[in-house]
């Protein structure tokens, strides 16, 4: 599937600001099954500097500074994706969940190491045994690793409601855990949590995913938001996602943006405005199938 | 040896003197610097204590108390945090030096400049390809769950590929006598300023002892420091501009920041004194943006930038990190150095450094077992109440657990709390560490102690500071020697074989510097605060010189009747007038004054502006200091005495008006007529221009002002002799109001001060690109016309029981005009106190 992606953040504030620092991750990354065929990012009013690169865990970063008085600041980034279905995976076959778990122990080579990385706490993700007594229920003696994952994702479908407005960026994973509610960012640390905390390596994704309008009526533009879910180290396998918020594993209806621990790591845009007092800013993403546009 | 000790310690018939070695540590369980086993002098030890000992009886204890006052005058404090009356607490230097022989330091030192090699090629390691995780020689999580590994800094790119510029290692001697290291210093080593401050103090105390033990010196350390940091510009090479970066005077060790950045020759800067445009990094000053070339950094790795690290880091300056990535300004030490300042990597430094150097390590680490290991984890648990159990990453901030002191219970506890993360824990044996002696009251005692020594970056090795930071613990219990906790330091003397070359640590002349008489590289906030410098000086001046008057009248016993003016003086430029009388108006007006609940009487003025003084202690010369740390004392450790409180109060405000105007004096005969001393001279302008139209206002106005008032107005206003000269003994308010209001001859009038200050705005830089921006010229302009259009003949007179309310009317007006005037020079100067803030991201609200 292609995808073309708008992603437009505007911020205003109650004073002119005369100097602005900025970091943005918008340019959709790039792996085995996910190409970025365009990209832009407009920046108005047009920055005095703008550079790019890579950050620590390969997402393209895009730093840019304003350095004129300023009362509103544009972001806009387009880019072009064409997603390929990732798998199949036979979920009732592979190695066991003890296996798995057992080469991430040892990490016999060096891919393996790596994942390791995403096995240690991090700032909303700290191991909680209670997590992972609530994990366990899907790993039962023997089944297969991927089937595990899956009954996990499920559940969290299942049992937590997905409620807009109902915590906060800061809301500690187990407080979710204990309300039941949250929104995707929430879910998606939970599911890390629950992994990590059995000695899972697990990874936050960031990205954008396509809502099918009902039946016989527009695609509403805007109506997408960013989306986020989670990314498991099956060794032999690689990295595996899973969406608890929808209950599914992705295929090419999932675009990611960016990679990282948790949310910290990914963080769309993020500023420091030398001056003014207050700010507001409004968000909207725009994902069209490229074949229907 | 000379002294009347014998090898086995018993004294000898006779002895004419006690000797300083005599009955030292005889109990003492522990190895000793000083003394071997059987008790006899180390032969390193000899001069030194027999040059003590040839000292006049007296004489040791006078140059004790002459390092004592010499800490005391060079303001030398450090702060304790957590402690409400913990600033500015004196710093304690034991008198005994710490002796160390030249050829023992030389062996210290190379396992030293190896060590700091290694943790740079780590550093460089961790920060790059991690081959030391990917080889197996370090477990990941020393890496990958270490909180100070930062990962927006991997991959940066420094000049000459190093990390490491300034280290330091806390060292402890065992009980075979050799060093270890107990902690490694990798993030902004402190106490190399405090160090320095030790040698200066006691080389003036004992002179010539210190000369004769021929003692290596601290120089060399600071001259290659000085090296290493200008050769790290991007650009300037010539005359980089290097600034030291602090958190600011509420850091623990901020005087040592200001301390070393006027040794060093630095600008003393922190976040706000900074801004980043075009990823370059630029001082603010009133001249203008000024490029910097390298940052000597005392801010923590995750408070240097807001935008890439702690995001509600107000102490950062946010676009540093990319200005760093980009090349355009080198910071020592570089970003996210801090990560090895974990003990986890302790056990493993002997085979990182086979890997990394293909060296055996030379100085050793006290050893340290990391818990991440489950074998290991075992075997700590065991051994459990041998241990001290640390945090295996300070930032954790959990303080060491000795195990020793744990009940069966609390051990239990600590293994559980262990076992939940082990790898978050280390344990060290708890050594048989040496002691050395120190002065505890009249006594030589020994106790336990810790050198912390310095190395800087050279070349493409380092170079060791021959001395270093000596702490002790305070009872030998412990090996935990924290400034913070109450714990005292010593100079570390380092031996030589033979005679000492001086050092200076000015630079090699190879150009000679451009001359440059600007001065408009002033940082805007130091503008700032000499301007509110120069009005706390002149406040207190005035309030000094009002109360004097006042408290003359209180106690006159010529017979005059002086309660009307009394009650007048005592409560002019009061938002409340203090209505008693007699006694209890004495009383009332010394509490104003004095009271400690007071923010608006002296005490007030004095604590601001010995908070400003701490501020600007690398900017006013050491002098001006002194002069302002003295106005302190005498202001807060005055007790007005029960029976003539007046008497005692007097004699106070006398001294203060001496003192202050040797201040002024000392500023105006030795500092330059830069930037600085205009903001200092336009404060203590503006604030006697306000205080002389407010005094004006509360005495003049009021139509019935008797003879004895008038005379206090002259006195105060310091006018009497003019007046006299002019008008003889007739008292007249019109021609006191000209004088002290009008006369712009009279150097205490108001227009007088008004003229100085048109003279001060005409000179500062202006922004020539915005012509308006002079609105503080043009409302001086304003006030200044209004002050000489003023008709004092008509203005005082007074009809039937009316006021002079037209007179007060102008003096409001003037007073409310030099307010807005300070408003306008604070907006035009000042501004660059804006604040940051931070915004971010998206929510992401997807079902």
């Amino acid at each position: 599937m292609k995808y073309r992606i708008t992603h437009s953040t505007r911020y205003g504030y109650d004073e002119a600001i005369p100097l602005s620092h900025n970091v943005v991750r918008m340019r959709p990354r790039e792996h085995a099954t996910q190409t970025c065929l365009q990209y832009q990012m407009l920046v108005l009013p047009g920055p005095t500097v703008k550079n790019e690169g890579f950050d620590y865990f390969g997402n393209h970063v895009t730093w840019f500074s304003l350095q004129e008085p300023h009362t509103v600041l544009r972001i806009a980034a387009e880019s072009e994706v064409e997603v390929h279905p990732s798998g199949p995976y036979d979920i009732g076959k592979g190695l066991s969940w003890e296996q798995a778990a057992q080469l991430l122990a040892i990490a016999p080579d060096r891919e393996i190491l790596a994942a390791r990385e995403f096995v240690f706490e991090s700032a909303h993700v700290p191991w909680s045994a209670e997590l992972a007594e609530f994990a366990r229920i899907s790993f039962p003696a023997a089944r297969p690793f991927l089937a595990c994952l899956l009954d996990l994702t499920e559940r969290i479908h299942r049992d937590f409601k997905f409620l807009a407005g109902s915590t906060e960026i800061d809301t500690p994973v187990e407080e979710v855990f204990h309300s039941h509610q949250g929104v995707c960012q929430d879910f998606a640390h939970l599911e890390i949590c629950c992994l990590r905390s059995l000695g899972f390596a697990a990874r936050y994704v960031s990205g954008y995913l396509v809502t099918s309008p009902p039946p016989g009526k527009e695609r509403l533009a805007g109506a997408d938001a960013s989306h986020a879910w989670v990314s498991v180290f099956v060794p032999g396998t690689g990295w595996v996602e899973f969406d608890p918020t929808n209950g599914v594993m992705p295929s090419d209806g999932h675009i990611t943006l960016a990679r990282g621990r948790d949310y910290d790591d990914v963080g769309p845009s993020r500023g420091i405005l030398i001056g003014g007092q207050s700010h507001w800013m409004d968000v909207s993403v725009d994902v069209v199938p490229m074949e229907s546009a | 040896m000379q002294g009347p000790t014998t090898p086995d310690g018993v004294e000898t018939d006779l002895p004419l003197r006690r000797g300083f070695a005599d009955n030292y540590g005889i109990n003492s369980p522990f190895p000793d610097e000083m003394v071997k086993p059987d008790r006899t002098l180390r032969p390193h030890w000899r001069e030194f204590v027999s040059l003590l000992d040839e000292l006049k009886p007296g004489e040791f204890g006078h140059r004790r108390d002459l390092a004592r006052r010499l800490i005391h005058q060079n303001g030398v404090t450090h702060n304790v945090y957590g402690d409400p009356n913990g600033l500015d607490r004196p710093w304690i230097l034991d008198f005994i030096p710490l002796l160390i022989a030249g050829a023992h330091w030389d062996a210290i030192s190379e396992g030293l400049v190896q060590r700091a090699r290694l943790l740079d090629r780590l550093l460089a390691d961790l920060y790059g390809p991690a081959d030391t995780i990917y080889s197996g020689v370090l477990p990941p999580e020393l890496l990958w769950s270490n909180p100070g590994f930062l990962r927006p800094c991997h991959g940066i790119r420094l000049p000459r590929g190093r990390w490491l510029h300034l280290y330091s290692a806390d060292l402890v001697r065992n009980e075979t006598g050799g060093f270890e290291v107990m902690s490694d210093r990798t993030q902004a080593p402190s106490g190399a300023g405090y160090t320095l401050e030790n040698r200066i103090v006691m080389s003036r105390a004992i002179p010539s002892i210190f000369r004769q033990c021929q003692v290596q010196r601290l120089a060399p350390f600071f001259v290659s420091l000085r090296e290493t940091l200008t050769e790290l510009a991007p650009a300037n090479h010539e005359n980089p501009r290097i600034v030291l970066f602090t958190p600011g005077p509420y850091n623990e060790t901020y005087f040592e920041h200001s301390f070393l950045a006027r040794y060093l020759g630095y600008a003393l800067v922190q976040g706000n004194d900074l801004t980043v445009r075009d990823t370059i990094v630029y001082m603010k000053t009133l001249g203008g943006l000024q490029r910097v070339d390298v940052i000597l950094r005392r801010v923590d790795d995750n408070f240097c930038d807001p935008l890439e690290l702690l995001p509600d880091s107000y102490l950062g300056v946010p676009g540093l990190l990319q200005a760093v990535r980009r090349g355009n300004v080198a910071v020592a030490n570089a970003i996210g150095c801090g990560v090895l300042q974990a003990p986890g990597f302790l056990p493993f430094l002997p085979a990182v450094c086979r890997y990394l150097l293909g060296e055996e390590l030379k100085l050793p680490s006290v050893q340290t077992w990391w818990c991440g290991q489950p074998d290991i984890l075992e075997f700590v648990v065991q051994h459990l109440s041998e241990m001290v159990v640390k945090s295996a990453y300070p930032t954790l901030g959990e303080d060491p657990v000795f195990g020793q002191n744990l009940t069966r219970e609390e051990l239990s506890t600590l293994e559980r709390k262990i076992r939940k993360r082990p790898a978050n824990y280390v344990a060290q044996k708890q050594m048989m560490s040496c002691t050395t002696p120190a002065l505890i009251g009249e006594d030589v005692e020994p106790r336990r102690f810790v050198i912390r020594s310095y190395l800087s970056a050279y070349g493409d090795s380092y170079t060791v500071m021959n001395g270093g930071l000596s702490r002790i613990t305070q009872s030998n219990d412990t090996l935990v020697v924290s400034l913070q906790k109450g714990g005292r330091s010593k100079d570390t003397w380092i031996l030589s074989e033979g005679p000492v070359s001086p050092v200076t640590l000015l630079p090699p002349t190879t150009q000679p510097i451009a001359i440059s008489r600007g001065g408009s590289d002033l940082p805007s906030r130091l503008a700032e605060d000499l301007y509110w410098l120069g009005r706390y000086l002149e406040r207190t001046d005035t309030q000094a010189r009002l109360a004097r008057g006042t408290i003359a009248r209180m106690v006159d016993q010529t017979g005059i009747d002086s309660a009307h003016a009394v009650q007048v003086l005592a409560s002019a430029g009061r938002s409340k007038p203090l209505l008693s009388m007699g006694a209890e108006l004495e009383r009332e007006f010394i509490e104003s004054l004095m009271g400690k609940t007071k923010s608006d009487g002296l005490r007030g003025s004095v604590s601001n502006l010995h908070r400003l003084a701490r501020v600007l202690r690398d900017t006013i010369s050491t002098d001006a200091w002194r002069i302002l740390q003295e106005i302190y004392r005498a202001v807060f450790n005055f007790r007005p005495g029960a029976t003539e409180p007046m008497s005692g109060l007097l004699e106070l405000l006398d001294q203060l008006v001496v003192t202050l105007s040797a201040f002024a004096g000392l500023a105006s005969e030795s500092m330059t007529r830069g930037q600085a001393w205009r903001f200092l001279d336009m404060g203590r302008r503006i604030e006697r221009a306000a205080f002389g139209t407010l005094f004006l206002q509360a005495t003049l106005v009021e139509p019935d002002a008797d003879p004895v008032l008038l005379e206090a107005v002259l006195e105060i206003g310091d006018s009497s002799l003019t007046y006299r000269r002019r008008y003889l003994t007739h008292l007249e308010p019109h021609a006191i109001a000209d004088l002290l209001l009008a006369d712009d001859t009279n150097p205490r009038s108001v227009a007088f001060q008004l003229a100085l200050l048109d003279q001060h705005l005409a000179a500062l830089p202006r922004d020539l690109a915005h012509p308006d921006r002079n609105y503080d010229q043009r409302l001086l302009l304003k006030l200044r016309t209004s002050i000489q259009l003023a008709d004092f003949v008509e203005l005082c007179s007074v009809g039937a029981g009316r006021e002079r309310a037209e007179f007060d009317a102008l003096l409001s007006g003037v007073l409310e005009q030099i307010a807005q005037l300070s408003e306008a020079i604070a907006q035009l100067y000042f501004s660059h106190a804006i604040v940051s803030q931070e915004i971010s991201g998206v929510r992401e609200d997807h079902p």
